[in-house]
């Protein structure tokens, strides 16, 4: 009996993950869209229409679904057979598994069981976001070569380059956030994020590590490939890795960008800004600094650090989306400059400044 | 360049403020808009086959025309139009008309709108004001050029467009565009 | 359990290993090699010495490899690279090399080399890696770096002639 219990617990963990990553991923179709609208005075997609209702657009991502299901799904005379089908298969892949690690609340206390609220629970949690990141690379490259087009080629050329100096970039940042909390587990830095500084303010990352943060952000969206950094794709100009794609593939090859996208949101709200943690909850209600508190019910409890987790992830993902609306792409060489001569040294400042800080004021604890 | 400019980082923030605050003042006008406040507008945006652009009454759209008290059209069939049109695309059969005040009358009117320039030199040509250009209707469309072909009875169902330009008849459909019959 | 996970990533590995000596296509063969790295990646997941699987993945699959595979697709390997290898006899090297390196497997296996257990926290924990790194591996540790720090002058002087 606890065997299935445990079992249906851990399958509900995975689930959770499974369908808050996919649902979110396939919502930002249609947020991308409406919020760029919006942005640009213009109203959005708002025509696809089930019984007359067209709820806001929301059919839109339904109808993209269905038409790119029906769609002829292409292979290029020269292509590598094998490493074509794969290709998109192996982008989303890495994209869904990467969430895995990152914790999307405290634990859970439910019929005598301590649930930790997170698919796995690793202890080196952040490192293995990270090789998960550093191999959906490989999905796209595997597109550029199998296409056999010149331009598909050039696109995963310029992906391989980008990703490795977005991935040192990334690497380096949250070195500083290692430091500070001491842990390579996600959750255990989370947990750090609850204590206090100067008795009211949260201990998130964004204030101890605002660098650190501003180094991830943008490294970051190196590593999701869109605009400003979209070299890779190039829409103007090459199209890029998966110009040969069609149908379904090439939708999946769009559904990696938004998977690594809410990833790299998940990431960031979990290393800087306090990941399922609302100010001044405890586990057994609020505390606040002025001296007032509030118990509230466990249930009620995890219920708010699991949405305060989604909130966050949204409000991250709205940012990046307004960075990606709003900046215009950079060159393939400026890109690179950014990476290796702007944000990897900053990182590397950042570690010796972290350091240094924690020798001479003292960390957390 | 500036200093600001060069670091980047400022000028990247001064452009997400501009296109954040757009995103948030048409956010808010649209929550408003919802809310029941009818001139709160979040988008320029013309929901276009619902919503028109007043267009102006010199407009160029769709031919018509004009018919009698009897329904017959005013046309004499005197071939000015067919004459003018510089892309040749009025095609005019005369015949008699069954009153003898009247000269003639057109057996066949066709406008071949995939050659038409809408210059509008038919109607000014015409003696007896029997073509306009008034209908407000600009959308023609086909899946043959054979379609493009507009008849007499096509165009002498037309109306005018009201002061603002909004076509008041229905737009033509021509018959390789019509669902056929089960 | 573990034994049978064992087997099956084991036979990945070796599968993996032939396919990339086997293939004659560069790229098939890189992408091999990242399985290969990555299934070892999983023994050591099965050994408890996470650490070393994500630092093994994110180093070797996702850094190394990475730069290999874009070098192969920098140089798409024409007909002459990829034909008959003129210096076909220097592969005979490869048996004797092969040959020490059974022999050598044959006698840590047979000489019992079990892994030790650590005490303290397990071994390939953040925290063994890092102390044993630091104390017992100082030295080899540092003439990595300056391994690495002679590597990247190569390069960079390298990099500057042809400018």
């Amino acid at each position: 009996m606890t065997a299935i219990a445990d079992l249906g617990i851990a399958f509900g963990r995975v689930a959770f993950v499974m369908l808050f990553i996919l649902n979110m991923g396939g919502l930002l179709t249609w947020v991308e869209r409406k919020q760029s609208a919006i942005m640009q005075d213009r109203i959005g997609a708002n025509r696809a229409s089930i019984f007359g209702f067209r709820l806001l657009g929301l059919f839109h991502p339904l109808a993209d679904a269905i038409k790119m299901l029906t769609k002829e799904d292409f292979m290029p005379a020269r292509a590598d057979r094998f490493l074509f089908q794969l290709a998109p298969f192996v982008s989303v892949f890495f994209g869904l598994v990467a969430f895995a690690a990152i914790p999307f609340g405290d634990t859970l206390r439910l019929a005598g069981r301590e649930i930790p609220l997170q698919a796995v629970t690793l202890d080196v949690g952040v490192l293995y976001v990270f090789a998960m990141l550093s191999l959906s690379i490989y999905g796209v490259m595997m597109a550029g070569w199998a296409s056999g087009s010149n331009f598909a080629i050039l696109g995963g050329q310029r992906a391989a380059a980008l990703m490795i100096s977005a991935e040192i970039a990334i690497g380096a940042s949250i070195m500083g956030v290692i430091m500070w909390y001491g842990s390579l587990s996600l959750q255990t830095i989370v947990r750090g994020q609850g204590d206090l500084l100067l008795g009211w303010i949260p201990a998130w990352g964004i204030l101890v590590q605002p660098l650190g943060f501003l180094l991830f952000v943008t490294a970051g969206i190196a590593a999701t490939r869109r605009i400003p950094f979209d070299t890779p794709e190039s829409e103007s100009e090459i199209i890029g890795y998966f110009v040969e794609y069609s149908g379904m593939k090439f939708g999946m090859f769009a559904m990696a960008d938004f998977l690594e996208t809410v990833v790299i949101a998940g990431l960031t709200t979990t290393l800087f800004l306090g990941g399922w943690q609302v100010p001044w909850l405890y586990a057994e209600g609020f505390r606040f600094p002025w001296g007032a508190e509030l118990a509230l019910p466990h249930l009620l409890v995890v219920l708010l650090q699991v949405g305060a987790f989604t909130v966050k992830v949204s409000l991250m993902i709205f940012v990046m989306m307004l960075v990606r609306w709003t900046l215009p792409r950079f060159r393939y060489d400026q890109a690179m400059r950014l990476g290796w001569l702007g944000l990897f040294p900053l990182s590397v400042l950042n570690i010796v400044l972290t350091g240094a800080v924690l020798l001479l004021v003292g960390g957390p604890a | 360049m500036k200093l600001a400019q060069r670091l980047y980082l400022p000028e990247v923030v001064s452009g997400l403020v501009l296109t954040a605050g757009h995103f948030f003042r048409n956010m808010g006008a649209h929550v408003a808009r919802a809310l029941g406040r009818r001139d709160a507008r979040g988008a320029v945006t013309i929901q276009y086959p619902e919503e028109r652009r007043p267009y102006s009454p010199r407009l160029r759209s769709l031919h018509r025309l004009v018919r009698r008290e009897d329904g017959s059209p005013r046309c004499v069939a005197c071939m000015m139009c067919e004459t003018v049109c510089p892309a040749r695309c009025i095609y005019i059969v005369a015949a008699e008309h069954p009153n003898p005040d009247i000269e003639k009358v057109p057996a066949r009117f066709d406008i071949d709108l995939g050659k038409c320039v809408f210059c509008g030199f038919c109607v000014e040509a015409c003696p007896e004001d029997a073509i306009r250009m008034d209908t407000g209707i600009l959308e023609f469309s086909s899946y043959s050029r054979g379609g493009m072909i507009y008849t007499k009875e096509m165009l002498l169902a037309l109306e005018p467009a009201t002061g603002d330009g909004r076509p008041t008849s229905p737009v033509p459909i021509p018959p390789d565009r019509r669902m056929p019959a089960p | 359990m573990a034994t049978a996970a064992f087997v099956l990533i084991a036979a990945v590995a070796v599968g993996s290993a032939l396919g990339l000596v086997v293939r004659r296509n560069p790229i098939h063969g890189a992408l091999f090699l990242v399985v290969n790295l990555g299934s070892i990646a999983a023994l050591f997941l099965t050994l408890g010495a996470e650490f070393l699987a994500a630092a093994q993945v994110i180093v070797y699959a996702g850094a190394i490899m990475v730069l290999f595979v874009f070098a192969i697709m920098v140089l798409i390997p024409g007909r002459e690279e990829t034909g008959p290898d003129p210096q076909r006899p220097t592969r005979l090297l490869a048996l004797p090399v092969g040959a020490v390196l059974l022999v050598l497997l044959v006698a840590l296996v047979a000489g019992g080399g079990a892994p030790r257990a650590a005490g303290g926290p397990p071994a390939g924990g953040v925290e063994a890696v890092g102390r044993l790194l630091f104390t017992d591996y100082l030295f080899p540790f540092e003439l990595t770096s300056v391994l690495l720090l002679a590597a990247m002058v190569g390069v960079l002087l390298l990099a500057r002639r042809r400018a």
